[in-house]
């Protein structure tokens, strides 16, 4: 069984939710399919979707809600 | 009392800024950074920087306590907002003056007032300032909005009393639009602002934005010309001038007296701008909102009448009165400011943060570069996207458009990607040449003169 990693594309503040009040777009140990956003990457008072990128299932997050992140940064891990 | 110290309540270019005329006067400065600003070109040239928190606005430049409690450690006199953060915070004037420290700007009750929109419009209309046809004030019932759209006509747009910048707004196209917006208006503002109160204004479709720059000590009050700002995207502006150059002469003297009106019937304080609609085809102006601070802009203005008004607002908040009376105000020639924002202008505006590998900055007569950058500094992604503004004036306007483009081509900013190549693309737009646009021309040309362009050079490239 292997780890696919999930990067974050830009640099800024992850969020797991669109917004405070809803269910994050993924729970821990869900499925993804590579289309599916797992998150959200605040830039410049902008928001950009973080798109899976690959098919996988149990998702582990590395990285915790409203966190910094680096560009390339990994964010999650699924298996394959 | 004089003004010997002040802390600097903001971040990147109108940091500088601040300090830049802080040092002119003779003022020791302390600036304020968050814990992604350590770098920043203000904190460098500050007499002291003070870390005041994580890199979040809300837990650093927007945290009053935190920011109050840096001004009264450092010991400073005064504390300049800036723009943006909490520079039209009424709650954050009064700590700054519960504190027994200046604010660099209009009393927390000018703010509050000027900051309400329904309370806004109805001072604008007791100082004679024409405001956009609608309702007097609050609406208590449908009954009352069907009777103002009967005299506006429609479109007409239903606002919120406690919204603003765009927020809690719906747009009725007739009647029945009204009938079923206005319930769900309502309901929606009490559940966003906790206050359901609604007014209507009529929709201005095709319409300049024109503002005046506003100065006032409390005793006097003085107007340093217009400021024309058409030329946005979402709702921000990307380029601006002074003068309003179409504007014809008597309704500039109208348009900049009545703002001079509104300054006085609250007895304002500091720089401010108060912002308009102006339809060129009635020749009507309305007016929309005051900005109770310095604003980005601010830099056109000063080219055009050699005020420095930062160092103005400064010397007023310390007592002192106005050092210029309105007969002493005088334009000339014409000015043009272009922002430079970290963002991909063919990909959509995508931000870019990055680190600045190469900076090369044009120089001469009329051209200003107001920035943060410097090379080898990384701008962090937390903050907003605007990274300079290259000002540049000439006798005439066409003599403007011709040095502009002379100094965007001599604008170097290499390892982030900026909206340089799309100024490039408007100073030379035959459009804005002739000054042939309104607030929505900018993002019909976007998508279909500049993404022709950007397309044809990625061909080549």
């Amino acid at each position: 069984m292997s780890k696919i990693e999930i990067r974050s594309p830009l640099p800024g503040t992850f969020y797991r939710a669109s917004s405070p009040d809803v269910p994050p777009f993924k729970a821990d140990g869900a499925s993804v399919a590579s289309g599916d956003a797992i998150g959200l990457i605040e830039v410049m008072k902008t928001f950009q979707e973080v798109p899976a990128g690959v098919d996988g299932k149990n998702i582990t997050f590395l990285v915790d809600n409203e966190e910094p992140v680096m560009a390339g940064q990994v964010i999650a891990e699924v298996e394959a | 009392m004089t003004i010997r110290s002040l802390l600097v309540a903001n971040r990147g270019e109108i940091a500088v800024r601040i300090i830049k005329a802080a040092k002119a006067l003779g003022i020791r400065t302390v600036q304020v950074h968050s814990a992604a600003d350590a770098d920043m070109l203000a904190v460098k040239l500050a007499d002291a920087a003070v870390d005041i928190g994580s890199p979040a606005p809300k837990k650093s430049y927007l945290n009053i306590e935190a920011v109050v409690n840096a001004a009264k450690a450092a010991g400073v006199d005064a504390v300049h907002p800036g723009y943006g953060f909490l520079s039209e915070n009424a709650d954050f004037a009064d700590a700054v003056e519960a504190a027994g420290l200046i604010f660099i700007g209009p009393k927390g009750d000018a703010i509050r007032l000027l900051g309400d929109k329904v309370a806004a419009r109805e001072v604008a209309a007791k100082a004679g300032v024409p405001t956009v046809p609608g309702s007097a004030g609050r609406l208590a019932t449908i009954e009352e909005a069907r009777a103002v759209a009967a005299k506006t006509g429609f479109p007409i747009m239903i606002k919120a009393a406690a919204g603003g910048g765009g927020r809690g707004i719906r747009i009725a196209a007739d009647l029945a639009d009204l009938e079923r917006h206005f319930p769900q208006a309502s309901a929606e503002a009490l559940a966003s602002f906790g206050d359901g109160g609604l007014y209507l204004e009529k929709v201005i479709t095709k319409a300049r934005h024109v503002e005046v720059q506003i100065l006032g000590d409390g005793q006097n009050f003085i107007h340093c010309f217009e400021r024309e700002c058409s030329l946005q995207r979402r709702r921000q502006k990307v380029w601006e001038e002074a003068p309003s150059f179409l504007l014809p002469a008597d309704v500039r003297t109208r348009l900049c007296d009545s703002a001079v009106a509104l300054a006085r019937e609250v007895g304002y304080r500091g720089a401010g701008t108060v912002e308009y609609l102006y339809d060129e085809v009635t020749k009507e102006f309305y007016f929309i909102e005051v900005n109770t601070r310095i604003q980005v802009e601010h830099p056109v203005t000063e080219m055009i009448t050699g005020i420095d008004l930062v160092e103005e607002m400064i010397r007023v908040a310390g007592g002192a009165p106005l050092s210029i009376r309105q007969e002493d105000v005088q334009a000339e020639g014409h000015a043009i400011e272009c922002r430079i924002n970290a963002e991909d202008p063919a990909k959509g505006f995508l931000p870019a943060p990055g680190t600045i590998t190469r900076l090369v900055v044009p120089e001469g007569e009329g051209i200003r570069f107001d920035t943060m950058l410097y090379e080898g500094y990384t701008i962090p992604p937390f903050y907003d996207s605007l990274v300079g503004k290259l000002i540049v004036w000439g006798q005439t306007r066409d003599a403007c458009l011709e040095r502009l483009k002379g100094a965007l081509e001599g604008l170097t900013i290499e390892g982030i990607r900026t909206t340089v190549p799309l100024h490039l693309a408007l100073a030379e737009d035959d459009s804005v040449r002739r000054g042939a646009f309104d607030t929505r021309f900018l993002e019909t040309w976007l998508e279909t003169e500049f993404a022709a362009k950007a397309g044809a050079t990625a061909e080549v490239a």
